[in-house]
């Protein structure tokens, strides 16, 4: 028996998903007005009675004060569908479900839930239904657009003609053998173009040639495993390949730059690297006890067709990075950056197959904060970035930061070591994710792909999680990697690469039947992670694991014979030598090329007064207020946060960076801040990832890190690798990478690349801008000494430190004027690091009475934000603001993005110390912090010749800084921020 | 003389106990935390406590509502809890704790009550003002000032069965911190009170006032550095959260 119990609002209640779904298609320009009535609900299939249903509902899965229920059999298959259909008024129902074999944790509690009650339920699936009244011909564009993602649910409409629900049929046990050695190019590349596999020419012709050795066709399942390893996601081969460069060679592009740095360092005399480059997480020294380790991820093109989804199992993934780090570490802060098209743009430009800008973001929000806020970890940083040449590309980084115990951040494997498989289930989620993110979408990519989509499920991780800290300091194993890109595929095939692995493939748990051996392999199913554990300890993690309702199961064991054996109940379906696997790939050459733009200097505009430039800036979706995104992540949780992202009077100041306690009971903390400006890359890759790193770094100083003790993470996301002119801006970032690193001495730990992020339709090719973030994790002595940047009190002294040139190029004011060209700013290393270096001793001798970065928008909006965030006014001069002659102009001073600069808030008895402390160094007073003057605080600039060049009430700046995006939870959150 | 014992209960998805535990340890009490199917395996392991706390989280993913499959589950220990209360026992849940409490039905004890989704439809962290209305009803209300204390939560607005039903329970003074204003008075309004509870309610008690459950977070706000704007007040020799562990623990001393 198929039974629907819906649940509805009781009457005279609100409606919070009928009031969305109305107001986004209004928002959408589909037509209206609509009047949708949501309700939630379930079907449930089993041998059970409709008042076995009704008591279940009553107790469990309704909650009979505020919502009420119904029950009725489905109507069955379209053919004898009939009588129960409920009465439509106006249009027909719409029913929003997942797609077979699409994760559904409410369905899977419910089940658990009705089986508990004794109730004989076979399957439970989670369900939506909407009752539209609205013009029936946007009917359908309302479906695709607002109500269900094509990718993982499926609508509809009318009767829910189902019979059952059943998710898989029997699988019937086929070897498959392809046939490769007798073909000829064409045909490999079919072989790879149609199975997904993303494997060049070279590549193919490499894998024949092997299998020709050994006189046998390889199985399908060796094929894809050596896609999976071969794959641009896992492998790296354009950064670790060959570049040919204006006539030099380069071997390996990581290995000599970014690496290299790290390596000098190291042989330099830096001392508190421990494990990095090597593990799923980069990993330096705390304190005498603890280490800690951060890792930052992309997820571009499965938030491009699933955002949600797509973010969601984004920051689950990079979760496991750090729990697979060592022996494994604890997650204790989160970071996330979107880059997304300006949420304004105009619906009807959008290419075939591209979701709205608003509706990313409003699903990658949510992705991560349903994601991050189930598994208890703060998510304390950020940034958003807006270009239209993120339409069809947006860019999803999610990081996370973990703490371990010291001597714990190495593994091994040991030949007899049992490979056993802790956490989820193995389902058909996300297979091909890896080749899928190593290729280009296309418009057709939502529907090719759609299985390299996936949902997560965090309550699953969040038990492995708990399961894990309690085996590893038990130490019941001795490795441990997490299934990401790749599944069992990549974490067996790389923690067995210098032994060698067999694995029994039927003996892992499955989320229904039906899946073949290759699936099994290959699948992307989340939350599951591989370890190595000794076999006298298998029973021991068996049931530890069980004691946490947390599944762990024995797949075979790493051996030492250098082959990777795969079987499927006995059948040996897999071959392959280690060797092969992981040194067999034919080294990728690619050329690369840079024409620099043409220089042009832009002739600003003359203006006698620039209030109406800064509060144009404040409005511009990078500088804006990011409140309706960073209060629905759950900043406290873990009880470690002592920075919040917002800050000052009223808790909405664009903080600095945040600051989280590792070890409870201890002060000494760490900062988490990033740095990322495509707009720079455009015209100076090189200058623009000097820039960004910079950034990254005055972002973490500037709260009381100290300089000394900064390690950065790199994200590369570039456009596709093959044109010479893409990769060749991408090698010079790297080496900008490498020259700084050096100079500022702050290692590399960690990184990872995303190529390949354009989108092809109908011949026509969107690229994204070379997006380069810079992840900086510093680290601070005692967070009792931590800055903010919200002014403090009226008669404070503002000093600015850093030089001003001519830097427009690239910047926020001239995107704001729509003027291209200008010089992009450079970072003067040796200058950069005396001041970072004067700021920390400063403030650690008390001096300081808050601190912020100049950034997007330069010195006004630096300046507007201090005092928005400090609810004061200030009283300032451009006279002695520390510039290059030819910087001394109002608009410059103003809006120039030179790198190494800050405003520092400093009370009048401390200057003299302070600009002593700064003697020699590029410093000015800029003017005074100021209360109410005449009822309300004003922020007043007055330029070179002395007239006035700003003049605004801060209430005003603040209005223009504040602009949600209304995601239509419930217009007073929206207005009571305009309101205040 | 020994330590006051505090047990700290999870389920699949708490994700509050580490910083709770860490509270009750700073309030003076011996606390451990506890898996719920090892206590359903052994109810009488309760007997050895004088504080039961249900901390924050996602209970079970809060799939089927939050804190409801908890709830559910916890209908099995009805009689060791039942021992607990009668013998002094004193038992403190924190939002998805006070969720679970409602939805079992041990809170407000007498009426039924739910708590459900914000009125802003979504999850949000912020800091609020509280303030203790009926002082002395229960050692875990902090009498005299009113106090700060972050919320994150996406269900936390308390309804009780009808209007009835909750004038009952705020004559009887059970209603017991609100969310108020910057005049200290119990406000409705947005975002003072972030989930549109009726006169303002954050936390509610039991007859009896040894059962407390509230939306915020206590144990979030136990060290000066915490707050938000710690920063730019004066300095304070701990967080206002403590109070709330510290009258249970001096009650059951």
């Amino acid at each position: 028996m198929l039974w629907h119990l819906q649940i509805d609002p009781a009457p005279g209640l609100a409606d919070s998903e009928g009031r969305r779904v109305s107001a986004e298609a209004a928002d959408l320009g589909l037509g209206g007005p609509w009047a949708v009535h949501s309700a939630r609900g379930f079907l449930v299939e089993g041998d059970l009675s409709e008042s076995d249903l009704r008591l279940a509902a009553e107790q469990v899965l309704a909650d009979p004060i505020v919502e009420t229920f119904t029950i009725r059999p489905t109507p069955g298959d379209p053919q004898s569908r009939g009588a129960s259909a409920p009465p439509a008024s106006g249009n027909a129902p719409v029913h929003v479900l997942p797609r077979p074999g699409v994760t559904d944790p409410v369905a899977e509690s419910a089940r658990a839930v009705l089986r508990d009650l004794g109730l004989d339920v076979s399957e439970v699936r989670s369900v939506r239904t909407y009752m539209i009244d609205g013009p029936a011909g946007s009917l359908d564009a309302l479906i695709r657009r607002v109500l269900a993602n094509d990718a993982v649910e499926q609508a509809i409409v009318g009767p829910l003609a189902l019979d059952h629900l059943g998710q898989g049929r029997p699988y019937a046990f086929r070897r498959v053998d392809v046939p490769l050695l007798g073909m000829d190019d064409d045909a490999l590349m079919r072989v790879s173009r149609e199975g997904q596999l993303s494997l060049s020419i070279d590549e193919m012709r490499a894998i024949r040639a092997h299998f020709g050795e050994l006189r046998r066709d390889p199985t399908d399942i060796e094929l894809e495993t050596l896609a999976q390893t071969w794959s641009e996601h896992c492998s790296h081969k354009t950064l670790r390949g060959r570049v040919e460069f204006e006539g030099e060679v380069i071997e390996n592009l990581l290995k000599q730059t970014i690496f290299k740095a790290t390596k000098d360092l190291e042989a330099d005399g830096l001392d508190w690297l421990v494990s990095v480059f090597e593990d799923n997480a980069g990993v330096i020294r705390f304190d005498d006890e603890h280490d800690v380790c951060f890792k930052v991820e992309t997820h571009n093109h499965p938030s491009a067709i699933d955002p949600y989804g797509g973010a969601n199992t984004g920051i689950g993934g990079v979760i496991r990075d750090p729990m697979g780090t060592g022996l494994g570490a604890k997650p204790i802060c989160n970071t996330d950056v979107f880059c997304v098209a300006p949420p304004d743009t105009p619906a009807d430009s959008l290419p075939t197959g591209v979701l709205h800008p608003r509706r990313v973001l409003k699903g990658v929000v949510a992705g991560v904060r349903d994601y991050g806020n189930r598994m208890g970890i703060p998510t304390v940083n950020g940034a958003v970035v807006a270009d239209e040449r993120y339409l069809a590309n947006p860019l999803v980084f999610c990081g996370t930061v973990g703490v371990l115990p010291k001597g714990m951040a190495f593994k091994s494997v040991s030949p007899g070591d049992r490979i056993v498989a802790v956490g989820g289930r193995t389902g058909r989620d996300g297979i091909h994710g890896a080749t899928f993110s190593s290729a280009e979408l296309t418009g057709e990519s939502e529907q090719i792909s759609g299985g390299a989509v996936q949902i997560g499920n965090a309550i699953t991780e969040k038990m492995v999680l708990d399961a894990l800290l309690q085996a590893r300091s038990r130490g019941l194993y001795r490795a441990i990697t997490d299934c990401g890109a790749g599944g069992f595929s990549s974490a067996v095939g790389e923690m067995g690469a210098e032994l060698g692995a067999e694995v029994d493939l039927e003996r892992a748990p499955l989320k229904y039947e039906g899946l073949s051996y290759t699936e099994i392999w290959i699948s992307e199913a989340q939350e599951r992670m591989v370890l190595a554990v000794p076999p006298e300890h298998l029973d021991a993690l068996v049931s530890l694991c069980a004691s946490e309702g947390v599944e762990a199961t024995d797949l075979g064991q790493f051996v030492d014979t250098g082959r990777l054996t795969l079987r499927y109940h006995g059948n040996v379906v897999g071959d392959l030598s280690m060797h092969f696997l992981h040194e067999g790939r034919p080294r990728v050459t690619r050329k690369a090329a840079f024409t620099p733009p043409a220089e042009s200097a832009p002739t600003l505009p003359d203006r006698d007064h620039y209030t109406a430039d800064l509060l144009a800036l404040l409005h511009d979706w990078d500088i804006c207020s990011k409140e309706w995104i960073i209060r629905q992540y759950d900043h406290e949780v873990q009880g470690r946060t002592v920075l919040k992202p917002l800050v000052g009077e009223h808790e909405e100041g664009p903080g600095n960076a945040s600051v989280v306690l590792p070890v409870r009971g201890s002060s000494r903390g760490l900062a988490v801040g990033c740095g990322l400006n495509p707009r720079y890359g455009d015209l100076d890759p090189y200058a623009m990832a000097g820039c960004v790193i910079d950034e990254a770094i005055r972002n973490v100083v500037a709260v009381g890190a100290d300089p000394a003790q900064i390690a950065l993470l790199d994200n590369f996301c570039w456009g596709n690798p093959e044109r010479p002119e893409t990769l060749g801006s991408l090698v010079l970032a790297a080496q900008a990478c490498h020259d700084l690193a050096l100079s500022y001495r702050t290692p590399f730990i960690s990184g990872k690349d995303s190529l390949y992020n354009e989108y092809t339709h109908e011949g026509e090719s969107l690229a994204i801008p070379p997006t380069l973030l810079i992840s900086a994790m510093g680290q601070v002595p005692d967070v009792r000494r931590c800055l903010t940047m919200d002014v403090k009190a009226a008669g404070n002294a503002l000093l600015i430190v850093g030089q001003t040139r001519n830097e427009l190029g690239g910047s926020a004011y001239l995107k704001q004027l729509g003027m291209v060209g200008g010089r992009v700013p450079r970072v003067d290393p040796v200058l950069g690091m005396a001041i970072f270096k004067a700021i920390y001793e400063c403030n650690g001798r008390g001096w300081l009475q808050s601190c912020h970065d100049l950034s997007e928008g330069g010195l006004a909006v630096a300046l507007a934000e201090m005092c928005l965030a400090g609810a004061l006014g200030a009283e300032c001069s451009l006279r002695d603001v520390p510039c290059l002659d030819d910087a001394a102009s109002d608009p410059v001073l103003l809006f120039s993005e030179s790198p190494s600069r800050f405003l520092l808030e400093v009370r009048p008895e401390h200057v003299s110390e302070v600009l002593d402390r700064f003697e020699g160094l590029p410093v000015g007073r800029l003017g005074t912090v100021v209360a109410a003057s005449e009822g309300e605080p004003r922020l007043h600039v007055r330029g070179l010749p002395g007239r006035t060049v700003i003049d605004a009430p801060v209430a005003e700046i603040r209005a223009r800084w504040l602009r949600p995006i209304d995601d239509h939870g419930f217009d007073p959150v929206n207005h009571h921020l305009l309101n205040r | 003389m020994s330590l006051p014992r505090a047990i700290v209960l999870r389920a699949p998805g708490t994700n509050c106990d580490e910083e709770t535990v860490a509270a009750w340890q700073r309030a003076g009490a011996d606390a451990e935390t506890a898996h719920i199917d090892r206590v359903l395996e052994r109810p009488a392991s309760l007997d050895a406590f004088q504080l039961l706390t249900i901390p924050g989280g996602f209970s079970y993913g809060d799939d089927l509502g939050a804190g409801r499959i908890l709830a559910t589950r916890l209908k099995a220990l009805e009689e060791a809890l039942r021992r607990f209360h009668d013998r002094g026992g004193l038992i403190l849940g924190i939002c998805n704790g006070f969720q679970v409490l409602v939805k079992a039905g041990l809170l407000p004890g007498g009426p039924r009550a739910t708590i459900t989704h914000n009125d802003s439809g979504r999850f949000e962290c912020r800091w609020v003002r509280l303030r203790a209305t009926s002082p002395g009803r229960s050692p875990f209300l902090p009498d005299g000032d009113p106090i700060e204390l972050p919320v994150a939560h996406g269900e936390g607005k308390f309804v009780a069965e009808s209007p009835e039903a909750f004038d009952a329970l705020a004559g009887s003074g059970q209603l017991a911190l609100r969310y108020v204003d910057g005049s200290n008075r119990p406000t409705e309004t947005y975002p003072a009170n972030p989930n549109g509870s009726s006169a303002g309610v954050a936390g509610v008690i039991d007859p009896t006032g040894s059962i407390f459950g509230l939306m915020p977070h206590p144990e979030r706000f136990i060290e000066f550095i915490h707050h938000p704007r710690w920063t730019r007040i004066d300095h304070r020799p701990e967080g206002d959260g403590l109070r709330i562990f510290r009258g249970a623990v001096d009650a059951v001393r």
